[in-house]
């Protein structure tokens, strides 16, 4: 049973999803390291699903129906910045900054 | 052989997730996270998750990438220069991925025996042996109601609530989307 090697691989996914969030600048990119961060966290849900049944993979399409509705959502306001500011660019996006 | 295949998709993955956050092209990002989604669906199909697999295929690989990449091209962001953060930041972020890394290696040397101990001498949880039967449960269930059986038994009976509660939040989300995308409300 593959269970640490799984665990294992979701931690190394889930850090390069903060790795990416930490260094990019484009909010696309950003959403994307965000997306990997849930796949990292699907994968642990798996792993451990095998061992204590189904619920694990209940939780999974829970992730997932959130993960679309965030998509879009997220997608939605980046488009409404976008035409607002002519950039994705995290650093022209300051309006609430102090 | 299981273990070999395991190690391919998993090299995969992350060799695909590390390309995705250093590419500068947002498409080429994207693609490579696509690789990442598929790799990992082939990691569930050796976890016993096939129905899984096959969702993450149909929901992430397909529509959510999709809708990245559909988003990226309406953009016109094809061509964007580098976006990467300041030195300044860059260290921050590898002390910081660095002690992630380290809190979360810990769980390389899990093993089912050595997690189920930890569970059953764990003093606040209910009860283990209720909450965690001993035992591969998953393979039991996918053997009794088929693969697709174990998972929906569940979800339609002991999980509907939440389950009815995640169509109101699609909704939201597709009215969400709907305005915010408008031009004028």
């Amino acid at each position: 049973m593959l269970l640490g090697p799984a665990l294992g691989l979701s931690a190394i996914l889930f850090s390069l999803g903060v790795a990416g969030v930490l260094l990019r600048r484009n909010a696309i990119i950003l959403f994307m390291c965000v997306e990997l961060m849930l796949n990292a966290v699907n994968l642990t849900f798996v792993a451990l699903a095998q061992l204590y049944g189904a619920s694990g993979y209940i939780m999974v399409f829970f992730v997932m129906t959130v993960a679309a509705a965030e998509a879009a959502v997220g997608l939605a306001i980046i488009l409404a910045i976008f035409r607002h500011k002519q950039s994705v660019d995290l650093q022209n996006i300051n309006l609430l900054q102090g | 052989m299981t273990q070999a295949i395991f190690y391919v998709f998993a090299a995969i993955a992350v060799l695909s997730a590390t390309l995705c956050i250093l590419q500068r092209n947002p498409v080429s990002a994207a693609l490579w996270l696509v690789s990442t989604m598929f790799s990992l669906a082939a990691i569930y199909v050796l976890l016993g998750a096939q129905f899984i697999a096959a969702i993450q295929v149909l929901v992430y690989a397909g529509a959510v990438m999709v809708l990245f990449l559909f988003v990226i091209m309406l953009l016109n962001l094809g061509h964007a220069s580098s976006d990467m953060r300041g030195p300044s930041s860059v260290a921050a972020a590898i002390v910081i991925v660095g002690l992630l890394v380290i809190e979360l290696a810990a769980l390389w040397r899990y093993t089912p025996r050595r997690l189920a101990s930890e569970v059953a001498q764990a003093p606040d949880l209910a009860n283990p042996a209720t909450m965690f039967a001993a035992g591969p449960l998953a393979q039991q269930e996918a053997a009794a109601r088929g693969v697709v059986g174990g998972i929906a038994a569940p979800l339609f009976q002991v999980y509907l609530v939440p389950f009815e509660i995640t169509s109101i939040l699609l909704l939201a989300a597709i009215v969400g989307a709907v305005v915010l995308a408008k031009r004028k409300v």
